[in-house]
Order: structure tokens, then sequence, then C-alpha cells
């Protein structure tokens, strides 16, 4: 039983000094100290989809805001005679990025056909000679520029009238949530068709259209979360200390909801980037001569069968938003809300 | 310590939690058994580990749970050693478990008489009507009233009591050989627990099941147990018999938990409480665990774990005031009335064994 | 020791009634008609099983809820009628409330500093930052815990280091009452007696005045001078914690009282509950809360005094 016997003394039997007891801490705490941000970031990195998915974000982001910088061409300035022409990459010979059609079973260079001399396309041009790469970085800037259009609203409106409908309550909750319930019976492309007789189709339109709805889901998950907040004890406790309504809000409310509005904005953001394409695809968002990605879609998807690069770039690109964003969010609720992934 | 008895046997068990800040040892080496129709009762604080030694048994500890070593030994299988599957075989037909909280552990949607005859028709096979008529049974034995019209009510129809009642009736529907009760009745109005309470023994008298209570309520442990385990910071410091750890209890932790339950007759202005707080098991101190918060601490508890000293066949504990080499301390005024009491108790049990010997010896001549 | 005198009230609860959702079919009356007073200096225990309304009690008598009718006097002022900025800023600087839940009790995104510095920033009692650090420091000490703790985030602390934070965030405004809202029910035993102690070194040291709210008996028997006893929303038994254990007169205080488990396996395996059929309750007579001894209420209709009478007289019908 006692095994180490022989490296115990008998002093070893005294009652512990003062001395050795001040050593002894019993109110220890060993794990080191995070910050809410700190320990979400922790899990964030270990989630590598959801990493790839910030990196290819951020990377589009920078080349759609700094789209000056990297396009190759004017994005809507035609010319012609280098129509249709296909993705060509100097230095590298492989068909698709050589500058090269295959027409009628025989590879023909496209370049030399249009007398392009030295240009070159690395994503081709469309029907009219722009040149598709700037035209797609002209898109992504759109669908991004929707992007923060969504996310302002869901922030400036969404969240205020969650957090106001749920903390006031009663009648003025009551009301609140009816009009929510008003603008939810409208379908948005109704919405959009309407303003499309007093606006002409455009970005101000699209704009106008997010701002209607896009804000209502994040107003009642506010209010759903503000409501459990309401009655949690450490508000409770502020309102006995005489904490004012403003200041609970702000010192409360908004820093135990803020994981709940990053995570619902990343799910609002695909949601308005979507919606903008598929107007511009079918023809009432943005308008000639400017570049969606829906646009686009929609010029590529007629050559699809002869030139299909037209429409599988901007295509790929929409999808890689979509997707990135989606992941991202997954990535986020897991990490500021672990307990929801059970 | 093998025992024909035993239905049970955890030896040298050691479980760690993997977790950002670094390894939580939650299990540091704990060996128990469990005898066929006994009640042992697990007693500790939260984080002692109790719950995750259940959870062991029941192969259902977190993902980022480690195994460092250890047998849990049931009828002759290694549970630990057990895949998914087959763990789903044996939870619920040979060892089953009720929770604290009743809410949670029953399904809202669904009908109780389903939930209750669910594990027969998985587990048995049974045949529906034959389970439900079975489901019945097991509703009129826990003492739910109109158990024919309610069974067909879903959970929310009933108050906190019932629910508990119902939770014990699917755990022992298949009339397992153990039965785990985490802190069972913790989520209970006080006259609730009492009536939970004494349908556990009813029950458990007969269907003669095993039971493991976890607890940190001493009252509630002095009258459901048969023996008892007391652990601290992911040791068991002290077992025996009930009567062993109330009446002659040897470690000091127990004698603060005993002394820090008021009674209804204390009174003084202050009540004897441990101070400070459990140790914190990402660095478990090196020595006696409970060394920083014992007032009878001696030099060695901070460099050496205690092993178990024997008091008595039934009854160990793990602290160095039993060394031989120790000096003598006097325990708290309560705990030698509690010890008073057991060595009035030992004695009239020595005299009745010596009356029974010598009438016996009378038959015989 | 306690002063008894009518003076010396510090609290006077009248007629309080709590309902919500009032007029709606899921009605619910939490607090039905309770009076009692609290004493300057002393403990006063509030026991009831859940649904008693014994929270719903403290919540409406620190004014989380507006009373459906009813008067709540604290120290002498009706707290309903608390008009200025000024009065309702005093009222919350002397009345405080500890809560049940010390994970839900303290805000998790907010440092311990500031969580127990609420109070003071709210009544501007620092003079400046380092004033502020001092007393959140002292405040922390005063409570047990180490200094440096203050820097840190909640959910580093164990459930009894938290809520004695949450006691620390109810002295910083330096209060005389305090609304203990079952403070030890989350807690482990060993923690429990911890807490408790504090509470009561506390209440030498500042002379606090408490209601303690709780549902475990021998701890509120412990702690309280007084103890009134809640079933249903309505107070059922007033009396000194001595008395109410010695002549519990009440079949509901009764078989409360028989009920709480005892760390004695002899007591236990002897164990009898007295029963309780709560149907009594409802049986439309008339009752109202009559001094049937000194200082010991009962919730009695007229032809039930005499009975109770006669019980003040018989032995205790607990278990000894």
């Amino acid at each position: 039983m006692a095994d180490n016997a022989k490296h115990i003394s008998a002093g070893d039997f005294k009652p512990i000094s003062a001395e050795d007891r001040g050593n002894l801490d019993s109110e220890k705490i060993s794990a080191p100290s995070l910050t809410f941000l700190q320990d979400s970031w922790r899990r964030f990195r270990k989630n590598k989809a959801a990493m790839i998915a910030l990196i290819i974000l951020i990377i589009l982001f920078i080349l759609a805001f700094g789209s000056n910088l990297f396009e190759t061409h004017a994005p809507n300035a035609t010319n012609p005679n280098l129509a249709n022409l296909p993705p060509k990459i100097p230095g590298i010979d492989i068909n698709g990025f050589n500058g090269t059609l295959d027409q009628s079973g025989q590879r023909i260079n496209a370049y030399a056909q249009a007398h392009a001399g030295s240009k070159y396309f690395i994503l081709g041009t469309d029907y009219l000679g722009r040149d598709l790469f700037s035209r797609i970085l002209y898109g992504t800037r759109i669908s991004l520029t929707i992007a923060l259009v969504a996310s302002f609203f869901d922030l400036a409106v969404g969240v205020v009238y969650g957090v106001i409908s749920g903390w006031i309550g009663g009648w003025v909750d009551t009301f609140m949530q009816r009009i929510i319930e008003i603008l939810l019976s409208i379908p948005n492309l109704v919405v959009i068709i309407l303003l499309m007789v007093i606006l002409k189709p455009g970005m101000e339109s699209i704009i106008i259209a997010i701002a209607l709805t896009s804000w209502i889901n994040m107003a009642r998950l506010i209010r759903a979360q503000t409501l459990e907040l309401k009655n949690q004890e450490f508000v409770l406790a502020a309102r006995t200390l005489g904490e004012s309504s403003i200041k609970i809000g702000f010192k409360h409310l908004l820093p135990n909801l803020s994981s709940i509005i990053i995570i619902n904005l990343m799910f609002t953001i695909p949601t308005a980037i979507f919606f903008e394409a598929f107007l511009s695809y079918i023809g009432i968002g943005v308008s000639a001569p400017q570049a969606s990605l829906g646009t686009l879609i929609n010029d590529g998807q007629k050559n699809f069968q002869f030139l299909p690069y037209q429409m599988w770039y901007p295509a790929i690109v929409l999808s890689l938003l979509m997707i990135a964003f989606n992941i991202l969010g997954d990535g986020m609720r897991d990490a500021f809300d672990p307990k929801s992934r059970e | 310590m093998e025992n024909a008895n035993d239905i049970l046997e955890v030896r040298n068990l050691k479980i760690n939690f993997k977790t950002y800040a670094g390894t939580v040892k939650a299990i540091r080496d704990i060996s128990f058994d469990l005898r066929k129709g006994e009640t042992l009762a697990i007693v500790g604080e939260s984080g002692s580990g109790k719950s995750v030694t259940t959870r062991s048994i029941m192969g259902l500890n977190a993902e980022n749970a480690v195994i460092d070593g250890g047998t849990i030994m049931y009828k002759d299988q290694d549970l630990l050693k057990k895949t998914r599957k087959q763990m789903d075989q044996i939870r619920g037909r040979d060892i089953a478990e009720i929770f604290q909280d009743p809410m949670t552990s029953l399904d809202p949607t669904m009908k109780i008489g389903k939930q209750i005859a669910e594990p027969l028709i998985i587990h048995k096979g049974m045949k529906r009507e034959k389970a439900y008529a079975q489901a019945l049974e097991m509703m009129k034995l826990v003492g739910i009233d109109n158990a024919k019209e309610r069974i067909n009510d879903y959970p929310h129809q009933f108050s906190g009591g019932m629910r508990q009642r119902i939770v014990i009736a699917i755990a022992l529907v298949n009339y397992p050989e153990i039965l785990i009760a985490d802190e069972p009745t913790t989520a209970l109005d006080v006259t609730i627990q009492a009536q939970i309470l004494d349908l556990m023994k009813e029950l458990q008298a007969k269907t003669n099941t095993s039971i493991i209570f976890i607890t940190h309520d001493l009252g509630v442990v002095a009258g459901m147990a048969d023996r008892v385990a007391v652990m601290y910071a992911g040791k068991i410091v002290e077992y025996g018999t009930v009567d062993e750890i109330f009446y002659n209890p040897k470690h000091p932790y127990t004698w603060g938990l005993l002394n820090s339950m008021p009674t209804m007759d204390t009174s003084g202005t202050e009540l004897p409480s441990i101070p400070g707080t459990p140790p914190d098991l990402l660095d478990p101190p090196k020595g006696d665990a409970f060394a920083a918060r014992n007032q009878y601490a001696l030099e060695i508890d901070t460099k050496q774990q205690p092993p178990f000293f024997k008091v008595s066949d039934t009854h160990y504990a793990a602290t160095w005031l039993l060394d031989p080499r120790a000096p003598k301390v006097t325990p708290p005024d309560p705990i030698i009335e509690r010890q008073k009491h057991y060595a009035q108790l030992t004695h009239e049990a020595i005299d009745k064994s010596r009356g029974k010997h010598i009438e016996e010896q009378e038959e015989q001549l | 020791m306690i002063d008894y005198s009518d003076e010396n009230k510090i609290l006077q609860v009248e007629h309080l009634k709590q309902y919500f959702n009032v007029g709606k079919p899921d009605e619910v009356k939490a607090v039905d008609d309770i009076s009692f007073d609290v004493y300057r200096g002393e403990t006063f225990g509030l026991v009831g099983e859940s649904g008693s309304g014994k929270t719903t009690t403290g919540r409406a008598i620190i004014h989380l809820y507006e009373p459906t009718s009813g008067k709540i006097v604290f120290d002498g002022q009706d707290v309903s009628k608390l008009r200025t900025k000024q009065q309702k800023k005093h009222f919350r600087r002397e009345m405080q409330m500890i809560f049940q839940d010390p994970y839900a009790s303290l805000n998790p995104r907010m440092k311990v500093k500031d969580i127990v510095a609420e109070g003071i920033d709210i009544n501007h009692l620092a003079k400046d930052d380092a004033d502020r650090s001092k007393q959140v420091e002292d405040l922390l000490e005063t409570v047990g815990l180490n200094r440096d703790h203050s820097s840190r985030y909640p959910h580093e602390f164990s459930g009894g280091q938290r809520q004695r934070i949450g006691i620390a965030r109810a002295l910083a405004v330096q209060p005389q009452f305090i609304i203990a809202d079952e403070p030890i029910s989350a807690l482990d035993v060993s923690i429990q007696a911890q807490v408790v102690n504090l509470l009561k070194k506390l209440q030498r040291e500042r002379n606090l005045t408490y209601l303690f709210i709780a549902h475990d008996l021998s701890m509120v028997k412990y702690i309280s001078d007084r103890i009134g006893v809640m079933h249903y929303g309505r107070m059922l038994e007033i009396a000194t914690s001595d008395e109410i254990y010695a002549h519990p007169l009440h079949d509901y205080t009764a078989s409360l009282l028989s009920a709480v488990p005892v760390p004695d396996p002899e007591y236990e395996r002897a164990r009898t509950q007295i029963p309780y059929d709560a149907s009594q309750e409802f049986d439309g007579k008339d009752r109202k809360l009559v001094e049937i001894a000194p200082h010991h209420w009962i919730r009695a209709s007229e032809d039930e005094i005499p009975i109770y009478k006669k019980r003040l007289t018989e032995p205790s019908r607990l278990q000894k």
C-alpha cells in the first residue's frame, strides 16, 4: 500500500506551517483568461473550411473593390472586332486558356482570326468584345455592394427594431410584430416590379426592395433573444441597481446579442446577393451596359453551347461567393455559439 | 476486494478531458465495486468527477474525453472496450440511467406510453400490445394514478414529480441490473423528493436492482445508501457503509461535508464550512488535493498523495491522518458526537451478535 | 435580540397581489394577497416549493414588477409612490438583491470589476478610476476573493465564487436591506456554508436586514430569525424559526418539515413523512392570517382557530 514509505521522514507528519498554508491558494484559477472574442477566434481557427472561406472572401473583396487596379480593360468598353474571344493567358498552352477555339472539330486560333495582335483577355470577351474578367470583377463589386447594403439595413433597422420590440414588450411589441407580418406577406418580386413603375431598373430599386424586407429576419431573431435576455438575472440585477434602459441596451443586451447578429448577418448576405443576381438575370435588375453577375450569366447562357466560358466564369464566382458566405456563417455560429452544434 | 456478489467492478479508472487550456484530469485513478441489490452513493461536489464516472460506465462521455487507463468490468466484460453499438445494447437493457431534469430526459413530442414501451420493443423485440401492457404495469408500479387514461398523455401534461416517476418507469421497464441515478431529485421540491426516494427504495426491494446514486445531498444519502463513496477532485477519498461514513468518518473532507450541513438543531453564529474552492483539475496539486482547504493538513500532504488506509474491512480512507506516524488530531465536535454514537452502535451490534452466537450454541447443544 | 416594535419595521407588505396576464385565459395569481413585516436587523426567511410565489414576492418588493394591488412600504415610504428620479435612486441604493443562478446573474461579456462597479458607476460613488478600482478590490476581498480576480470574466469562476461576486455587486451601493433569492440552492454543500457564513458576517458588520428566500428548510431555519411559509401564492404561517419547528401548526408546514432529509442514517430509516392534502386550502372557507400566539401567525378560518390553539399546547408532530 505504502510503496513510497521510505521517502517519507517523520518530520513530514507535522501539521503544515502557516507559511506553507499561505502558499496553497485555495481560490486559484489556472486557466488563462480569455475574452469572449479570443475564445471564439480560437474555435474559429480550428475550422479549416471556414478559414478557407474567409480567405476567399477577403481575396474577392480586395479584387472587386480594387478592380480599378486589377482590371485589364475597361469593363464597359465595346469592341465588336474582338467579340467572343476565348480566354488567353500568355505563356499557358492549355486548351481553354491559350486563345484557341474548337470549331467543327478543328482548333483554331481565335485571336489570330480577329487580328487581335498582342492583346489578350485572360477570361475572354463577350459578344460585344468586352473583357469578361473586368466585367466579372465589376459584377462582383455590385454583389458585394449589395451585401454591404443588406448588412447595413440588418444592423441599422433589424437590430434596433428587434431590441426595441422585445425590450418594451406589451402592446408596442404586438404592434411592431404586426407590421413585420404585413411586410412579410408582400412578395419581394411584387415590390420590385411595382418599384419599376416609378424608378428605372437598376441599383436604386434593388436597394429599396432590400431595405424594405431584408432586415425582418434579423428583427425577429433579435426580438426573441431580447425577450429571453430581458428576464436573465444579470439584466434584473442591473434594473435593481437603477440602470437606465438605454444603458442596459448597450451594456447588457448588445454584447450578448452580438453573436446572433454576426451569425445572422452571414446568412442575410448570400440571400441578398442571390436576390440581386436573380433580378439581373431575369432582366429587372442592373441594366446594360453595367455588369452584374446575374446579367453576365444571362448573356453567357445565350452562347453556352459554343462559348461555355462566358457563363461558366460568372457562375463560378457567384457560387463561390454564396458558398463562402454560408460556410463562413456556419463557422462563425460554431465559434460564437458552440452549444448550438449539439 | 473481489466478491462473488459484485456486479460491477471499476478498477484504476483514469479519464482526462482535452481542452484548449490543457488536459483536465477529471478522474484520477478510482476503483470501486457495486454489489447485487445494493445502493452505492457517490457523494461529491460539482467537478469532483462523480458524473464523469457514471457516464463512463454508460459509455456516454463527451467527445473530448480520453480514457487514460483502467477497466470497468460488468459480467466479465470490460465496458470500456465495447463498441458504440454494443454499448447501445447494454444501455437500457442491463444498465439504465435517470437524470436530474425530468423534463429534458423525456421527449416532449412523444406520448409517455410509447416512451415507456419503446425500450421493450427495441431491446426485447416485444410485440407492441405486450410492450404497452407492460408499460401500463410499470406506470402503476411507479404510482401514476389513472395509468390507463394517462398512457396517451404527453410529458407536459404531468407535474415535475410525476415526470420523474415516468423517467423511472422508462429506466426500470427492462428490469436492468444496474440503475444509475444522477441527482434524480435535485430539481424537485422536498415533499416530492421524499416521495420519489421512497418509490426508488420500494422498487429496488421488488426488482433487486443495484443502484449507483449520485448526489451532493448528504441527507438524501443517509436515507438511500447502503454504502457510500466520497469523491473529491477526481478521486475517491473515503468509502464505507453508510453508518461508517456518517457515524465514524475519518477523512477531514467528509468531516467538513457533514459539518457544513445544518440540521434542524444547528445554531450558533457560524456554520462550520470548508474554506476555498475545489482545486482546478487542469493543474491538480502535487500532494493531497484537499490540503489547501484542510485545517488538519500535514507537511506530507503537500508532497505526496495519501494511500488508502484501512479502517475496517468495509471502510477505507485516503488521508495521512490515519498513518501511525501522524499526530493525533481532534475532529470537530459534531464529528466526535457522531463517533460516540457509532461506538454505541457497534457495542450494541457486538452484544447482539454475541447473544445470538450463544443462543445458536445452546441450540446445537 | 431583534427589536420587534412597530417603529423598527423596515418593510411592510400589505395585501400584496401580483397577477400576471390579468384578464386573459392564462391569468396567474402568482402572489395572492399576502401581508408581512420585516424588522430592521433581522433575517426573514420565506420558504415554499416551486410555484409558491416566493420569488415573485421578492421581485415585487424590489419593484421589478408593478404590483396588481396592495402596498409595499419600505423605510416609511410607499414604494409605488416614488416619483422623482432622486427618490427612485435612493430606493435602489437602500434595497438590493442577490440572485439564484450564479451562471445567469453575471453578464458573461463583462469583466468582474465592471460587474461589481455597476452600482458605483450608476450612483457616481467613486471619485476617479483609481478609487473605483480600490472600492471594487476591497469588495472582492470582503467576499473572500482575490483582489487580482477583478480583471477576469465570470465564466472563469466556480459557482460559489460567482455567487460571491453577485454579493459584492449588491454591497457596492451600501444597501440596508438585501433580498436573497435562493442564493445557495445552486451551490454545493460545502460552498453553501461559506456563502451563508459570509451573509451572516456581513449582516453583523453592516447591520443588514435580509429577506432570505429558499426552499431548503434546514438552511433557512439556521439563518432566519423568523420564517414565513408560502404555498400557492398565499402566506400560510409565520413564526420565529424555533417556534415553527417546535410547533408547526399548519399541516403544510408540518409536511414540509417532515420531508427534509437529514444526514443521519438512523433518523432516515425511521422517517415518517406527514402527508398533506392541498385541497383543504380550497374548501371555500374565508381565511386570513391570525396571530394565534405572540409572533406566531397562521392562515385560518374562524372555526379553525380553536384547533390551532390546542395544537400549540401539544408536543411537536415531527419525529425527534
